[in-house]
């Protein structure tokens, strides 16, 4: 266990990133046994699992479609995290996010892409910002509870959205759903017919830049110091209440960003009930990764490929959907459960005698 | 005879070796005293006899048999008593109810608390421990408290008392009280064991003292033949300085000022009122007066951390009453906080972030907003190599670092801004003694550099020899004022106690 605490020291990334492989592997060998004591074949369905997330590149592009918006609510997770926020209200914020840039997009249909691209991105940013401002205001004025409000908030934002959609943007039609955005405010398709946009090119330059604020900047170091010691960042001069309507902003806006890229890359407008809880999704992809913005893409893809590689496991080997859950579930257990992993490692590698008593 | 013996005792923590082949022999009815610096292993040592630790290796003999002792309960059953540093009493029952809780003499299922009463009157009687049996231990002093766990342990017909650095929440008086209490209970025929690093304590107070080095029994030896300068060198293992030297103050213009400062806190009501001083450049202000009284209000006041409700903080001349923590940083007010973890660092934050805390905007380690991890690496190794802090570099968290080498990051990092002015609170707590030594020369080492100095502490030790002048403060006001040498230690104790004259002890603070 010492010896083991000390690489993990030495060499965090490399150990988290090995100690994850691990975790992946135990688990897929333990749903191995599930399926097989269902009566199923876990070669015959673990090689559609790899096939469907990997195989060629439509199903690559399927992992990386399912990834996409969990990049982002991942890291708005993550980066609330940073400041010691816990921001369940992803999903409210990327409601916000939708709408908004669904309306942007729809209010100026003439201009260029070039700039209505960005304005209605900016919009949804600006959108899930606000929503997120909320409880990290109540909470720097009245220390009401992050995790209540934005749970209550969430609420609000979904039957808002939908109310406004119904009474001033529906298209006229069964569906709830605005019209369809114009086609010089979509993002391109990277790879024809698999629907994958370039939206993933932003999630990944949000990563990088949410990881260089984190660490190479004035502001992501005071963030850093109020979520692991708000009492020393008051005395070293942070504003913590400041921080904190700070990095929910900031986080409530990665989080709209999600709704903004799926109006614009998938949906191609704004449909109620669209996600299928993504801004929750979003809590174990940051847990999985960590909370650090390259460990929450790493994640983002793993939970892409489960999805994907699920998928087709159901389709062409016939594995119950419940089945592929639980799979999914065990993954998600043993790569957040460090310390049990760490406990098997650790008497593997120290074998009696060598161990920490 | 010896009525505890631990022979070759070893305990270990993940790779580091707490107790070392420690032998110690304690004999019926002394005063035994465990002296070593912190983390030198006398608790660790103790938990084991007591029960609470299981040792790797060594063996237990109480009264002559070998022993195992798995659990407090057999501890308890082989007549040991220990009374830790943290009491562990119930505030809303009585003492009484404290004293029997799992022993209760009973009456058919009840419990018969006028038995238990009397009880409790016979030993507090017998052992001359006044204190009320009837009252609640949430409206008792903390020497009261500290009685009840003695008596609680006494009503257990404990016959070895382990005492856990019993004095540090302690007013001098007290600490003359509870000497008195354990003298009576060794006349009694009880034996003690009494953890402490204080050196005044263990001469004062043992008829023998062992002394722990960094987990090693360093040696046993008679208190009578012994003198305060060769343990400490043996506690430390060098030669140290138990005096400082200072020379007299340069005083120059008026660093800070407080008009009249009175603070109300809304929650507990614990407030400060009409606090007026001054401090000079080049001079220290003690701030004498027990733990409670005011002294964390008047840090955090100066400090920007709370506001003052009423009365003006003058600093260089300019009101700040109304300044930020950080404007406030700015201007030159240093801090090195009284809560080290919890106020002075970043646990999690490795030691060249740590050492920016408070400087992570400014210049040079910064520049709009962007830090500069070269200059910031290099400002981590000249503190490291100013200030003597034994880390393994710049990247180990500081979590992992001792005590006293966390105060030094805290006093490298506040004295590498150059204040005018540092507000310097419990700087050696839980610190040991060679890094005392270290930080008294540095707390003198700015007032000869001309800075003023605002030193709060609760070791009148450190007042004394450090401060040009003091304050006492005693519910929050100040009760007496002074230059320091008009002031003796018996003195200053009936002072914090409330129990003084009062008023403005020869010459003038404002």
């Amino acid at each position: 266990m010492v010896r083991l605490n000390k690489l993990k020291d030495q060499q965090g990334i490399i150990f988290n990133l090995l100690y994850s492989v691990v975790a992946i592997v135990i688990a897929l060998l333990l749903g191995g046994i599930l399926i097989y004591l269902s009566g199923h074949d876990p070669g015959k369905a673990y090689y559609h699992l790899v096939y469907g997330a990997f195989g060629n590149s439509y199903n690559l592009a399927q992992t990386l479609l399912n990834s996409t918006p969990l990049i982002f609510t991942g890291l708005a997770v993550a980066i609330g995290f940073q400041s010691g926020l816990f921001n369940i209200g992803g999903e409210g914020q990327l409601y916000w996010g939708a709408l908004a840039t669904a309306v942007t997009a729809l209010t100026f249909p003439h201009l260029p892409g070039l700039i209505l691209l960005p304005l209605a991105l900016l919009a949804g940013a600006l959108a899930g910002g606000c929503w997120g401002v909320i409880p990290g205001y109540l909470k720097a004025r009245t220390g009401a509870h992050e995790v209540i409000t934005t749970i209550m908030l969430n609420y609000i934002a979904i039957l808002a959205t939908t109310f406004l959609l119904r009474n001033y943007y529906k298209e006229a039609g069964p569906v709830d759903q605005t019209p369809l955005i114009a086609e010089s405010a979509r993002m391109a398709e990277l790879i024809p017919f698999t629907r994958l946009s370039w939206a993933i090119f932003l999630g990944l330059a949000v990563v990088v830049l949410s990881d260089y604020l984190l660490k190479k900047t004035s502001i992501g170091y005071d963030i850093q110091a109020v979520g692991k010691n708000s009492a020393a960042a008051e005395y070293a001069g942070i504003s913590v209440p400041g921080i904190y309507i700070l990095t929910m902003g900031f986080s409530g806006a990665v989080a709209g960003l999600t709704g903004s890229t799926l109006v614009l890359g998938l949906f191609n407008r704004f449909i109620t009930n669209f996600s299928p809880g993504y801004g929750f999704t979003g809590i174990a992809v940051a847990v999985l990764g960590r909370n650090r913005p390259w460990g929450v893409l790493l994640a983002a893809l793993l939970f892409g490929a489960l999805e994907a590689g699920g998928m087709s496991m159901q389709l062409y080997a016939r594995i119950p959907a419940d089945l592929m859950r639980i799979i999914q579930g065990l993954v998600i257990l043993l790569v957040a459960a460090p310390a049990f992993i760490q406990l098997l490692v650790g008497s593997l590698l120290n074998r009696p005698g060598g161990g920490a008593k | 005879m010896n009525v505890v013996e631990l022979k070759n005792i070893s305990k270990s923590f993940g790779n580091s070796l707490a107790n070392d082949s420690i032998d110690l022999a304690v004999k019926r009815g002394e005063i035994h005293c465990l002296l070593g610096e912190n983390g030198a292993g006398k608790t660790t040592l103790m938990k084991i006899l007591f029960g609470l630790y299981s040792q790797d290796q060594g063996s237990i003999l109480i009264n002559g048999a070998e022993v195992e002792i798995k659990s407090p309960r057999q501890a308890i059953e082989l007549g040991l008593g220990m009374i830790h540093q943290h009491f562990m009493l119930v505030g809303r029952l009585t003492v009484t109810e404290n004293i029997i809780a799992g022993r209760e003499p009973r009456r058919g299922i009840l419990i018969d608390y006028a038995e238990g009463m009397r009880q409790v009157k016979e030993l507090t009687a017998t052992y001359q421990l006044s204190v009320n049996p009837g009252a609640r231990v949430e409206d008792i002093s903390i020497g009261e408290q500290q009685r009840v766990e003695i008596l609680k342990a006494l009503y257990r017909q404990a016959e070895i008392l382990i005492l856990d650095e019993p004095t540090a929440v302690l007013t001098p008086q007290e600490t003359g009280e509870l000497f008195a209490v354990l003298k009576k209970l060794k006349e009694s025929g009880k034996t003690i064991i009494f953890i402490t690093h204080k050196l005044k304590e263990t001469m004062a107070i043992s008829d023998r003292v062992t002394i722990l080095r960094d987990g090693k029994k360093v040696a046993t030896i008679a208190t009578s033949a012994t003198s305060p300068t060769e343990l400490a060198r043996l506690m430390v293992g060098r030669e140290v300085i138990l005096r400082v030297k200072k020379a007299a103050a340069m005083v120059g213009k008026t660093v800070l000022q407080a008009d009249h400062l009175t603070y109300y806190h809304k929650k507990n009501n614990r407030q400060l009122e009409q606090l007026s001083f001054v401090i000079k450049a080049g001079e220290i202000l003690g701030v004498a007066g027990v733990e409670g009284n005011g002294q964390q209000e008047l840090e955090e006041l100066i400090t920007g951390l709370s506001r003052n409700s009423q009365g003006k903080i003058f600093f260089k001349g300019k009101d700040i009453s109304s300044w930020s923590i950080r404007e406030r940083r700015y201007a030159g007010i240093g801090h090195i906080p009284s809560d080290r973890l919890k106020r002075g660092l970043i646990p999690d934050f490795n030691l060249e972030k740590n050492l920016i805390l408070g400087s992570e905007w400014q210049q040079p380690y910064a520049r709009k907003g962007f830090l500069d991890y070269k200059v910031i690496r290099e400002n981590s190794k000249v503190i490291i190599e100013r200030f003597r802090i034994k880390t393994s570099g710049s990247q180990a968290l500081v979590q992992d670092l001792s005590g006293g080498n966390q105060q030094k990051v805290i006093i490298g990092r506040e004295l590498r801004r150059e204040p005018e002015l540092i507000v310097a609170a419990q700087p050696t707590r839980g610190v040991d003694v060679g890094a005392i030594e270290y930080i008294h020369k540095l707390l003198l080492k700015m007032r000869e550099e001309g800075k003023g100095v605002l030193l709060i502490s609760a070791e009148l030790d450190e007042l004394l020899s450090l401060s040009d002048r003091l304050i006492v403060l005693y519910e929050g006001r100040i009760v007496a004022s002074g230059n320091t040498v008009d002031f003796t230690e018996a003195e200053l104790g009936l002072l914090m106690a409330g129990q003084g004259r009062g008023g403005v002890k020869n010459g003038p603070t404002e």
